[in-house]
């Protein structure tokens, strides 16, 4: 196991070290960065001053050592609208979308385990279509859509919800299920995949057949190994979430680190997307390994090998 | 064999007891798929739509009235004049998602067929050769989705301009993930089957093994992963445009009418409802025919 773990470490850094080279290069990406700064109006002499400045006449395999090497003790720069350092910046706004993310994966994972595995105990039931429906459904719904839905309800029609802000948890109810929702239909079609698979199993039917209750096969037999792919599953998804809570904080004004994304995209203050490029790429990055590791932990035949 | 069989079939007898030929089962499996017929049928209306733009648009799509402006649709008191009301511009609603549906289309198709082609090749490439060119592809594939779509689509939209082609360029360059997973788990169960062997005895070239052993039995795979991010491209274009850094106004995108509709919300909610409902149902259709296709041609993996 300890050599799988080495491997996907291995992966992982390397992995890290090319996203940090891509997003570093989406700056070259305009062409001259220094022109794209200074603004139209500036004068040819404005432009090469914020280029020496900036560093930017140097080589750009230069600059992107630079950038990394400072990048690795937690100075990723400054950014150009805020003036401000961007890790602070960055670390300020992270905590929203942390929390974001938190509810949201609790929320898929409270709705669709119970309900993926609702749904495999009586395959063609009615909870079963409803399940089915409802993970559907989620795929195609556009993700904004849904929020302003939820807005127009909840806010605007019955009151019962503030539409934009975090300054209570009820600015995190519609925000949660939003983006919850988009999680839900992979982890309800993988449990109730997983829970099928396991009660057709010989285990499952010797457990009842010694004269274990329905509860006991259920939940100590069954969904026990259903939910080992289900628990790397919700770590990748977390992953892609936190990446994915740009839509979410722009449809509901929650100032956390996707809404200074698309801030500073609007703005084109590059260290900043540059640096939030990163940071998620990270996130994603660190959870996949966590959710390789956990797989590796809890499945006994990796574990040995 | 297959002389026998069909003639077989011809006698009602003989039928009863070899039963269906696979052709009719296959035929059965797909006319008898309920999710599958839906997102065939529904799909079909819209790219009829899309085609046919110009001859059902009641409107000029792009034609301002500061006379007509905010009519509301004939089921909230509005006329037949402009059966889904107008918008902040005077612009007909019902002509803007009509053009809209050649936008959304033609996004998913043209993107999707990009990243198919650039995560095919990957995939199968790194299916069939294996060692070093499977593990150059498979960290290319975790560097690929450890990058945030979202946030990596509208960065370089937002650097180089956002137009269709632009939107169409990246979102094709990015989506190409799933292909070269699927892909290459095909190749990888399809390589080691007898036909391969035999085609590499009698000593087929490479390119035509890849060609015409290993595509035909992996390509109801792609064309599964064809529909399915067809309908990731459209949402993600949506998205992009209703972020204000995907494609610009006017043209008549889905997602930009819910952005714009998004600011009279307050007292016209059905101008947010009606562009994201189309769009719902648009990619709902695609996913259906998507999960059918798949439940069709690999019945033992129904989920």
């Amino acid at each position: 196991m300890l050599n799988f773990i080495l491997k996907r470490l291995g992966l992982a850094v390397l992995v890290a070290f090319t996203v940090s080279f891509i997003s570093f290069s989406l700056m070259f990406l305009s062409g001259d960065p220094a022109a794209a700064l200074a603004g139209e109006t500036a004068s040819d002499q404005d432009v090469e001053a914020i280029r020496v400045l900036y560093g930017f006449d140097r080589p750009m395999l230069v600059q992107y050592w630079d950038w990394l090497s400072s990048a690795l003790v937690g100075d990723l720069g400054e950014s150009y609208y805020f003036k401000l350092p961007v890790s602070s910046l960055i670390a300020e706004r992270l905590q929203v979308t942390m929390l974001l993310g938190l509810c949201g994966i609790s929320f898929a994972l409270l709705t669709a385990v119970p309900l993926g595995v609702a749904a495999a105990i009586r395959p063609n039931s009615i909870i079963d279509r409803i399940a089915l429906f409802l993970s559907v459904a989620g795929q195609a719904m556009p993700s904004f859509w849904f929020g302003l839905i939820l807005i127009v309800v909840f806010s605007i029609q019955l009151g019962w919800l503030p539409p934009s802000g975090t300054a209570t948890w009820r600015h995190f109810i519609m925000p949660t299920i939003v983006l919850g929702y988009y999680a839900m239909p992979a982890i309800m079609r993988l449990t109730r995949a997983g829970m099928l698979e396991v009660l057709s199993s010989e285990y499952i039917r010797t457990a009842r057949a010694k004269g274990a209750s329905e509860f006991t096969v259920l939940f100590k037999h069954a969904l026990r190994n259903a939910i080992i792919p289900v628990v790397s599953l919700a770590a990748v998804q977390m992953g892609f979430m936190l990446g994915g809570s740009i839509v979410v904080e722009s449809i509901f004004a929650l100032h956390g680190a996707g809404y200074l994304a698309w801030e500073s995209i609007a703005r084109n203050d590059l260290p900043t997307v540059q640096a939030l490029i990163l940071v998620f790429s990270l996130f994603y990055i660190v959870f996949t390994f966590l959710s390789d590791v956990l797989n590796a932990w809890l499945d006994p035949r990796m574990r040995a090998g | 064999m297959s002389d026998a069989t069909t003639n077989m079939t011809s006698d009602p007898m003989l039928e009863a007891i070899v039963g269906p030929t696979p052709g009719q089962m296959l035929r059965k499996r797909i006319f008898g798929h309920q999710g599958l017929m839906i997102g065939v049928v529904v799909l079909g209306i819209l790219v009829l739509v899309a085609i046919f733009a110009p001859l059902l648009a009641p409107h000029d799509p792009y034609a301002q009235s500061l006379m007509a402006r905010m009519k509301p649709p004939v089921f909230l008191g509005g006329t037949w004049e402009h059966p889904l009301g107008t918008d902040h511009l005077g612009r007909d609603y019902l002509s803007r998602l009509i053009y809209g549906a050649r936008v959304s289309l033609m996004i998913g198709v043209v993107a999707a067929t990009i990243s198919g082609v650039i995560g095919t090749a990957m995939g199968v490439a790194a299916g069939y050769f294996g060692g070093k060119v499977d593990a150059v592809v498979t960290y290319l594939i975790n560097v690929r989705l450890a990058m945030p779509v979202v946030l990596v689509a509208l960065a370089v939209v937002a650097i180089l301009g956002g137009s269709l082609q632009v939107v169409i360029v990246v979102l094709g360059l990015l989506l190409w993930d799933r292909f070269a997973v699927v892909m290459r788990a095909s190749t990888l169960q399809v390589r080691g089957r007898e036909y391969v062997a035999a085609a590499k005895a009698v000593g087929c070239s490479t390119p035509r093994i890849l060609m015409s052993e290993i595509m035909p039995n992996i390509a109801n795979n792609l064309i599964v992963v064809m529909t399915l991010e067809m309908a990731h491209a459209i949402l993600l274009e949506a998205a992009l445009s209703f972020l204000g850094l995907g494609v610009q106004p006017p043209t008549p995108s889905w997602g930009l009418m819910v952005s714009e509709g998004k600011n009279m919300m307050l007292f016209e909610p059905w101008m947010v409802l009606i562009p994201g409902a189309v769009l719902f149902v648009l990619v709902l259709a695609i996913n259906l025919m998507g999960d059918g296709l798949r439940d069709v041609t690999a019945p033992e993996n129904r989920s």
